[in-house]
């Protein structure tokens, strides 16, 4: 802007909820800085109360997600990374700053990220092929298993990947038609914000992607003993031992957890595991005639 | 009856000259008012007994063309015992169903809570007085205790409003010992101005309670109509003794809008009112949603749609 007298046009970074951008309902946040200590945002600090909305939207979306066809899913991943790569500059701005990398690694990773989403939304109309199975049985039926999304599922970003880890959780959960409310890496959180803004222009069910800035110790405990959440991925949890107490925390209502990885390397690529980790297996015995 | 459609609009001098003698209400002030109101913050203690109380002065509807006798059986099960989880859960105050349904209702909840019947043409109101009148003793007959009613908003519309009160006048003969509730449909009188005339109309024409909204109409309940109507039964108050009950229904969903109303009752009439005698919700989901927050309360952890029954 030196040398031209437009008046700075100032971001607000705010939440991602029921396709909505809320500051976050406490009215907090939090400062975060680059890798030199440089300050960069003023972020939302999302509350207890922002995790319960997000929950509803969540819900809501489920219902409507769940439902559309595999092929569809697989149209809506895609469209997600057609509007990445529009914002491809953005992406690695908002990368370097974050990581403290170069601008040839954060548009590497920028590339990574979206051709994940591409790779998860090949999966859409195939992995319940490779999941699932007729079942040889000794009887008069056809057995079948097919697997069905888990729900609504509260997951924790990596810490250090800012946008392929964050691409890589929640791709895999979405492709088998979960929601999922999402907390992004604390202190990198701004390539989850310009994410947020690609997925509000993406075709993506209102609610079915909540994004939430602020610290997980904070906002998961409720999440974890949440009634009307299925599942926890807990990818970017570091501390153990708030890792035990979420588990402790789901286990009130059977949820499904994942523990964080141990050095995971998210270059390399994914397997189908994150896709099975959120969808229940489901076994049909359909009687047939002798 | 049919004379009293007829009667000379002479002997409502007096209602007429009173009616236009009203004052106008200031929307604007209205609007402002319950917004303030609905910003007042609850405590913890007080929410977990707002919402006892709320839950208390639910009148648990369903009034759907799909209506069955088992589904109405079901519904007055649970407002027996709306948490089968926690037994300290109170009942609400009355199941609200067509007058046909009336018996199934009754049949589960005998006479441990209300039973409302909807009345007189219920949600047009657009049937002859004889047919309205039949309507209501009807249901009275089938063991309704509680009766509510539409006025002829096409008759309130358009002036005629000795007819809407001749009309109120002959149901609630009717009822008999049954409670009248007169629903204004708030939402079909457009101004605040029309809400606080047909407030008063009814409690002239005796009504026991005033009642928002059939629920087919949007706008239903809203906080500036139902403050307009409590300060009606206020005034009728203060110049009588005589203590009128409002029912908001329809649109109340969540616990938090439920609380917005219980502020705008005790700021407005005070916490005489703050009894299933004198307030109803008339709600179908905010049941629901009351029950959620009360889990939520007692056991420290957010509960989820999975954890109540749908209807």
């Amino acid at each position: 802007m030196i040398g031209n007298d437009r008046v700075e046009v100032r971001k607000t970074h705010k939440l991602f909820i029921g396709g909505a951008f809320p500051r976050s309902e406490s009215g907090r946040t939090y400062e975060v800085v680059n890798t030199r200590g440089e300050f960069l945002a003023n972020i939302a600090k999302a509350s207890k109360k922002d995790a319960r909305d997000a929950v509803i939207s969540a819900r809501t979306g489920f219902n409507s997600w769940s439902k559309a066809t595999a092929y569809n899913r697989g149209q809506v991943l895609y469209r997600i990374a057609e509007v990445m790569e529009g914002r491809k500059d953005q992406f690695i701005n908002d990368i370097q700053d974050a990581e403290g990398i170069s601008n040839k690694k954060a548009a590497a990773q920028t590339d990574q990220a979206i051709d994940r989403v591409v790779w998860y939304a090949g999966w859409a109309d195939k992995y319940s092929q490779v999941l699932g199975n007729t079942n040889p049985v000794a009887g008069p039926f056809v057995n079948f298993s097919i697997p069905e999304p888990t729900g609504v599922v509260a997951a924790v970003a990596p810490q250090d990947s800012s946008l392929l880890g964050l691409i890589s959780v929640i791709a895999p959960i979405l492709v088998s038609g979960n929601s999922v409310i999402v907390i992004a890496s604390t202190n990198s959180p701004i390539p989850a914000i310009t994410l947020s803004e690609c997925l509000a222009t993406s075709d993506v069910v209102a609610g079915n992607i909540n994004i939430l800035t602020g610290d997980p110790a904070e906002i998961m405990p409720s999440l974890a003993s949440h009634l009307d959440v299925n599942a926890l991925d807990l990818t970017g949890v570091t501390d153990p031992e708030l890792q035990a107490s979420l588990e402790v925390e789901a286990a009130g209502s059977v949820k499904r957890v994942r523990k964080a990885p141990i050095n995971p390397n998210w270059q390399a690529t994914p397997s189908l595991s994150r896709i099975r980790a959120f969808t229940e297996i489901k076994t049909v015995w359909h009687p047939v005639g002798v | 009856m049919s004379s009293l459609d007829n009667r000379p609009a002479e002997s409502h001098k007096g209602l007429l000259a009173f009616l236009a003698g009203l004052p106008g209400v200031d929307q604007v002030g209205a609007e402002a008012r319950a917004a303030a109101l609905g910003t007042r913050s609850i405590k913890k203690e007080s929410k977990i007994w707002a919402i006892d109380l709320a839950i208390s002065m639910v009148d648990l509807t369903t009034l759907e063309g799909a209506d069955t006798p088992g589904k109405v059986k079901a519904m007055s099960a649970k407002a027996l015992h709306p948490d089968p989880t926690d037994p300290g859960t109170p009942s609400v105050a009355a199941v609200c169903v067509y007058g046909d349904l009336v018996y199934a209702a009754r049949e589960v909840v005998g006479d441990r809570i209300h039973v409302a019947a909807v009345a007189t043409a219920f949600p047009s109101g657009r049937a002859s007085l004889s047919v309205k009148l039949a309507d209501t003793k009807d249901a009275v007959a089938a063991g309704a205790d509680e009766i509510d009613m539409v006025i002829d908003r096409g008759a309130f519309l358009s002036g005629n409003y000795g007819k809407v009160f001749d009309e109120i006048v002959a149901v609630k003969q009717a009822c008999g010992p049954a409670h009248l509730k007169v629903i204004l449909e708030t939402g079909e009188l457009k101004t605040l101005d029309n809400v606080r005339k047909a407030s008063w109309l009814a409690i002239k024409a005796g009504a026991d309670f005033i009642k928002t909204s059939t629920g087919k109409v949007t706008p239903a309940a809203t906080l500036p109509v139902t403050l307009v109507m409590l300060e009606a039964v206020r005034d009728y108050y203060q110049e009588t003794n005589i203590r009128i009950g409002v029912k908001a229904a329809g649109g109340i969903k969540t616990s938090k809008d439920a609380i917005k109303y219980l502020v705008l009752i005790n700021e407005t009439v005070g916490d005489a009112w703050l009894t299933p005698d004198l307030f109803r919700f008339g709600a179908s989901t905010l049941l629901n949603d009351l029950l959620l927050q009360r889990q939520k309360m007692i056991t420290g952890h957010y509960s989820g749609p999975d954890y109540v029954t749908i209807d």
